[in-house]
C-alpha cells in the first residue's frame, strides 16, 4: 500500500503544478516572459518524472533559448543558440569556484575509507559515558565530525546504522530516539563547512565561498549543539528512553603494565608513572613508562606552547590594526559561547584563542593544538582567558612602540586559569582516562585537526578554498595511509567515485546554466520580479515566503536541483528587499537540511532502514526524525531572529 | 545486442576512469603549488590554467561514464515507484525529446568552437601561456561520448519496453555499498537480525 501512497503524493504534486500553470497562463497572448514561466513549471514536472536532471535542463534550455532567439531574429537563431550553449558549458568548465568540488569530494571518500569511524564512536562513547543519553550524544558528535569530514550522507548514516544503532538498542535505548539521532546527525555534514552544498550555492549566487564557510560555521555548530541539548534533556527527563550505559560497556582494557601500576601504586596516572620512571616498580619497563609519560604530558606541553604563543602575541610590538582585531575577536568570543548553546566542545573557546594566532602564525597550527586541550579535559580551561580577554585587551591599544609591551594582567589571569584547569585535569586523569585519551588521540583529534586546519586556512584567508581542498585531499591520503587502509583498490574506488560525483554535480551546472540563460533571455526573470514586487511584500514576508517555497520544493527535488534551478531566480530579488545574499544562503542551507529529514522522501531514513533489524519500521524512523526536524525549524527561526549567529564571523573577518 | 551495449558501456567507463585520475594530479599539483608559493616563495603563473584544465577534463569526460552507471541525479519522487515498463517509456520519450537534441547541439557547437580555436592555435592568456585548443576539444569529445552512451540507453529503454525488465549492467563502485560498509566495520547480517529481540520485546511484539 505504501507504494501507492508515494505515487499518489508525487502525481498529485505534479497535477497541482500543471493545473496552476494552466490556470494562470494567459493563453490568448503569450509573451516571452510567460513562456519562461511555462518552461519553469514544465521543468519541475519533467524532473519529477525522473529523467536525469542535467539533461532535462539542457534540452529544455536549448529549445526555449531557440524560441527566444527566434522571436528576435529568426535567421541567426540557431547559430546564436549553439553559441550560447558552448559558451555556457565552457564557463562551467573554467569556473574556478567549482574546482574545489571534486577535491572536497575526493577528500571525503579518502577519509571515509580510512575507516576510523568505529574507533571514533567507541572513544567518544567512553569519554561521554557519564553524560545522560551518552550513546546518543556520542552518535551525534561522531556524525557531526565524520559527516563534516566526508560530506557523504548515505555512507555516514549507513555506517552509524551499523555501529551506533546496535549499541543503542542493546543498551535499551528507544528505537525512535536512536533512529532520530543517527539520521539527524548524518545530515549535519551538509551544513557544517567544508560542505559541497555551500560551494554550489556560492557558485550559483556569486557569493564568496570563503564568507559562506565562515558564516555557516556557527549555525552548523548551533544545530549540532541543539540536537545534543535535546538528547541530554530528554535522557534526563525520561531515563527509560535512554538508560545509562551498563558497567561492562564502559569497561576499558588497560595495557598490562599500566594495569600493574594502577593496582599497585595509584589509579592516578601522573604520580604512578613518575614512580615507574624512577625504576622502582617491578614489571614496568622504563621505556614503557617514558612513552606513557610523554603522552600524559602532551596536553600540558600543548597548553604551555599555547600560553607562550599568546604571550608572544600579547606583548608583541603591535600595529594598531592588529590589536583592534584582537579586541574585536575577544568580544565576539563571548557571543560565540552563548550561541553554541552550552555545547561542551572546543569550538567556542577556539574562536577566542585562535584569532590571536591568526595574526601571526597559521591558525591551522593553533587549531591543531586547541582541541587536544579541551577534549582531554572535562571542562575547557580555555574559557578563563575568554572571559578576561575582551575587557582588558584594550589597554594595549595606545602602545605602539618597537619594544615588547608589558605583560598584560589578563594574561596572568589566563595563565592562572589554565594552570588550575591543568591541575584538575591531572588530578582526574586515571589510567582508565589515559587510555580513553589515547583512543581519542588516534581517532577524534586527527579528524578534528584536519577539518579545523582546512576550514581555518580558508576562513582566515591563508589559502583559497581550492588550495585548502587540495591539501585536505592530501590529508585524506595521509590519514588513510596512517590507518593502513591506503591500498590501490581504495585509491581507485575513491578516484572513480570522485569522477562520478563531480560529473553529476558539474553536468547539472552545465544544464542549469543553459537553462537559466534561456529563462533570462525569455524575460521570465523580469516577469517574476514584477510579480513579486507587485505583491508589496515586506522583507520579512518575502523571506518567509521564499523559505517556505524552498522548503516545499525540498520534497520533490534534491538540494542540488533546488539550488541550481531556483537560486538564480531568487537571488536577483534579494536586492529589492535589502537582504544579504550571504544571509539568505545560510538560511537556504539550513532549510535544505530539513529536506533530508522530512518524510516521505527523506533519504537518510531509507539508508538507515537498509541496515536496521527487520522489525524496525520505516514509520518508527520517521517518527524519530520528527523532533529533530522540529529542532531544525527552531534553528532556522533562531538564525532568522539573530542573524548575527551566522553573520558575526564573516563581518569580523572581512569587513 | 547486450554485447554491443556493454561494449559501449565499457568504452565510456574506460574514458571516464582514465580521465578520473586527473583528480590525483590535481591534488598533487595544487598541494605542490601551495608548498611552492608559501614555502619556496615561487608561484607559477600557469598553475591556475592547468588546474582549470584538469578539473574540466575530469568532470566533462566523466559525463558518459556517469550516465552508463546511472549516476546522474534524478528526481526520485515517482521514478522509483514506477514499473520498469513505465520507467522505460518515460525515459525513452525524454531521451528523444531532451537528451539527443541538447547533447547533439552541444557536441556540434563544441566542435566548431574547438576548430576555431585550433585554427589560431589559441593559448591561455598568461605570462606563461599553455596551449588552450586541446582543452576546447574536450567539449565535443565529451559530447560525442554522451551521445553514443545516450543511444545505448535508448536501446536499453526499447529492450525494457519489450521484455518488461531492464537489461543488466556491469557492476561499478558505488557511493553507498552496504555490503562493503558492513565488511569495513565487521558487522554481519546475523548480528543485525539478532538485534530484533531488543526491538520486539520493547514494543510488546507488535512492531510491524
Amino acid at each position: 500500500m505504501r507504494i501507492k501512497r508515494e505515487l499518489w503524493f508525487g502525481l498529485s504534486l505534479m497535477a497541482i503544478i500543471l493545473a496552476v500553470t494552466a490556470v494562470f497562463m494567459p493563453w490568448g497572448n503569450l509573451s516571452n516572459g510567460h513562456l519562461g514561466l511555462l518552461m519553469l513549471s514544465l521543468v519541475v514536472v519533467a524532473i519529477m518524472l525522473g529523467f536525469p536532471t542535467a539533461f532535462t535542463l539542457m534540452g529544455m534550455g536549448v529549445f526555449f533559448a531557440w524560441l527566444a532567439y527566434r522571436s528576435g531574429n529568426p535567421d541567426i537563431a540557431v547559430r546564436q543558440t549553439l553559441d550560447l550553449m558552448v559558451q555556457r558549458t565552457y564557463a562551467v568548465m573554467t569556473n574556478d569556484v567549482l574546482i574545489s568540488i571534486p577535491l572536497f569530494v575526493f577528500m571525503g571518500y579518502l577519509v571515509e575509507r580510512a575507516n576510523l569511524i568505529a574507533k571514533l564512536f567507541r572513544s567518544l562513547e567512553l569519554s561521554l559515558a557519564r553524560v545522560p543519553g551518552a550513546l546518543a550524544v556520542a552518535t551525534l558528535v561522531t556524525c557531526a565530525i565524520f559527516a563534516t569530514a566526508t560530506g557523504i550522507v548515505g555512507a555516514v548514516v549507513t555506517l552509524m546504522g551499523l555501529l551506533a544503532f546496535p549499541a543503542m538498542l542493546r543498551s535499551g535505548y528507544d528505537v525512535r530516539l536512536s533512529a532520530g539521532a543517527i539520521t539527524a546527525g548524518g545530515c549535519l555534514g551538509i551544513l557544517i563547512p567544508p560542505s559541497v552544498m555551500l560551494i554550489v550555492y556560492g557558485a550559483t549566487a556569486g557569493v564568496s565561498v570563503v564568507q559562506l564557510y565562515a558564516g555557516a560555521f556557527f549555525p552548523g555548530l548551533m544545530l549540532a549543539g541543539l540536537y545534543i541539548v535535546y538528547v541530554i534533556v530528554l535522557a534526563t527527563l525520561k531515563p527509560h528512553l535512554a538508560p545509562p550505559l551498563p558497567k561492562e560497556e564502559r569497561h576499558v582494557d588497560l595495557p598490562p603494565a599500566n594495569q600493574a601500576l594502577n593496582d599497585r601504586i595509584s589509579h592516578r596516572a601522573l604520580p604512578a608513572l613518575a614512580r615507574a620512571l624512577g625504576g622502582s616498580v617491578p614489571g614496568v619497563s622504563r621505556g614503557h613508562a617514558l612513552r606513557e609519560m610523554a603522552l600524559t604530558l602532551l596536553p600540558a606541553l600543548v597548553l604551555i606552547a599555547m600560553l607562550a604563543g599568546t604571550w608572544h602575541l600579547a606583548t608583541k610590538p603591535a600595529a594598531v590594526d592588529d590589536v583592534q582585531g584582537l579586541v574585536a575577536m575577544g568580544d565576539a568570543g563571548g557571543d560565540a559561547r552563548e550561541s553554541s548553546g552550552g555545547l561542551a566542545e572546543p569550538p567556542s573557546d577556539d574562536s577566542v584563542k585562535e584569532p590571536p594566532g591568526g595574526l601571526a602564525e597559521p591558525p591551522s597550527e593553533d587549531a591543531a593544538k586547541e582541541p587536544r586541550v579541551a577534549g582531554g579535559v572535562q571542562e575547557p580551561p580555555g574559557s578563563a582567558p575568554a572571559a578576561s580577554s575582551p575587557g582588558e585587551a584594550s589597554p594595549a591599544v595606545p602602545a605602539v612602540e618597537a619594544e615588547r609591551l608589558p605583560t598584560p594582567n589578563w594574561f596572568f589571569a589566563a595563565a592562572a586559569g589554565v594552570l588550575a584547569g591543568a591541575c584538575l585535569f591531572y588530578f582526574l586523569l586515571s589510567f582508565v582516562r589515559l587510555e580513553i585519551f589515547k583512543m581519542l588521540l588516534s581517532s577524534f583529534f586527527p579528524l578534528a585537526i584536519m577539518i579545523l586546519a582546512v576550514l581555518g586556512s580558508i576562513v582566515f584567508g591563508l589559502a583559497t578554498p581550492t588550495e585548502a581542498a587540495a591539501v585536505g585531499a592530501l590529508g585524506g591520503f595521509l590519514l588513510a595511509a596512517a590507518y593502513r587502509q591506503l591500498t590501490i583498490s581504495v585509491i581507485k574506488e575513491s578516484v572513480f567515485l570522485t569522477a562520478k560525483t563531480s560529473a553529476m554535480v558539474c553536468w547539472l551546472f552545465v544544464g542549469s546554466s543553459i537553462f537559466s540563460a534561456a529563462f533570462a533571455l525569455l524575460g521570465g526573470q523580469e516577469l517574476v520580479e514584477k510579480w513579486v514586487l507587485s505583491m508589496n511584500l515586506t522583507p520579512i514576508q518575502f523571506l518567509l515566503l521564499s523559505q517556505a517555497i524552498i522548503f516545499i520544493l525540498g520534497w520533490p527535488l534534491e538540494w542540488t536541483e533546488i539550488i541550481v534551478i531556483f537560486m538564480p531566480i531568487f537571488i536577483p530579488l534579494l536586492a529589492h528587499f535589502n537582504i544579504d545574499p550571504l544571509f539568505f544562503g545560510l538560511l537556504v542551507a539550513l532549510n535544505l537540511q530539513t529536506a533530508f529529514l522530512s518524510p516521505p522522501v527523506a533519504m537518510a531514513a531509507f539508508y538507515l532502514k537498509g541496515v536496521s533489524p527487520p522489525h524496525v519500521t520505516l514509520n518508527q524512523i520517521f517518527v524519530g526524525m520528527l523532533p529533530f526536524m522540529g529542532i531544525q525549524v527552531l534553528a532556522l527561526a533562531l538564525l532568522y531572529i539573530f542573524p548575527q549567529i551566522g553573520l558575526w564571523l564573516p563581518q569580523v573577518l572581512y569587513k | 545486442m547486450q554485447k554491443y551495449l556493454l561494449f559501449v558501456d565499457r568504452l565510456s567507463t574506460l574514458a571516464g576512469q582514465v580521465c578520473a585520475w586527473t583528480i590525483v594530479a590535481l591534488t598533487a599539483l595544487i598541494s605542490w603549488e601551495v608548498f611552492s608559493r608559501y614555502v619556496l616563495n615561487a608561484p607559477h603563473a600557469w598553475m591556475l590554467d592547468a588546474q582549470i584544465m584538469l578539473y574540466g577534463v575530469l568532470f566533462m569526460m566523466a559525463g558518459a561514464y556517469t550516465l552508463s552507471k546511472q549516476g546522474h541525479v534524478r528526481g526520485d519522487v515517482l521514478y522509483g515507484f514506477f514499473e520498469p515498463r513505465t520507467q522505460a517509456l518515460f525515459d525513452l520519450i525524454l531521451y528523444v525529446v531532451f537528451f539527443i537534441p541538447g547533447i547533439f547541439a552541444l557536441s556540434y557547437a563544441g566542435l566548431i568552437y574547438a576548430q576555431e580555436s585550433y585554427a589560431i592555435s589559441e593559448r591561455t592568456f598568461s605570462p606563461d601561456p599553455l596551449p588552450l585548443w586541446p582543452f576546447k576539444f574536450v567539449v565535443p569529445a565529451a559530447g560525442f561520448g554522451l551521445l553514443l552512451q545516450g543511444l545505448v540507453e535508448i536501446i536499453r529503454c526499447v529492450i525494457c519496453l519489450r521484455e518488461g525488465e531492464w537489461p543488466s549492467r556491469e557492476h561499478d563502485v558505488e557511493e553507498v555499498d552496504v555490503d562493503k560498509l558492513k565488511e569495513m566495520v565487521h558487522v554481519k547480517d546475523e548480528d543485525i537480525a539478532a538485534l530484533d529481540k531488543y526491538v520486539v520485546n520493547r514494543d510488546g511484539g507488535h512492531a510491524k
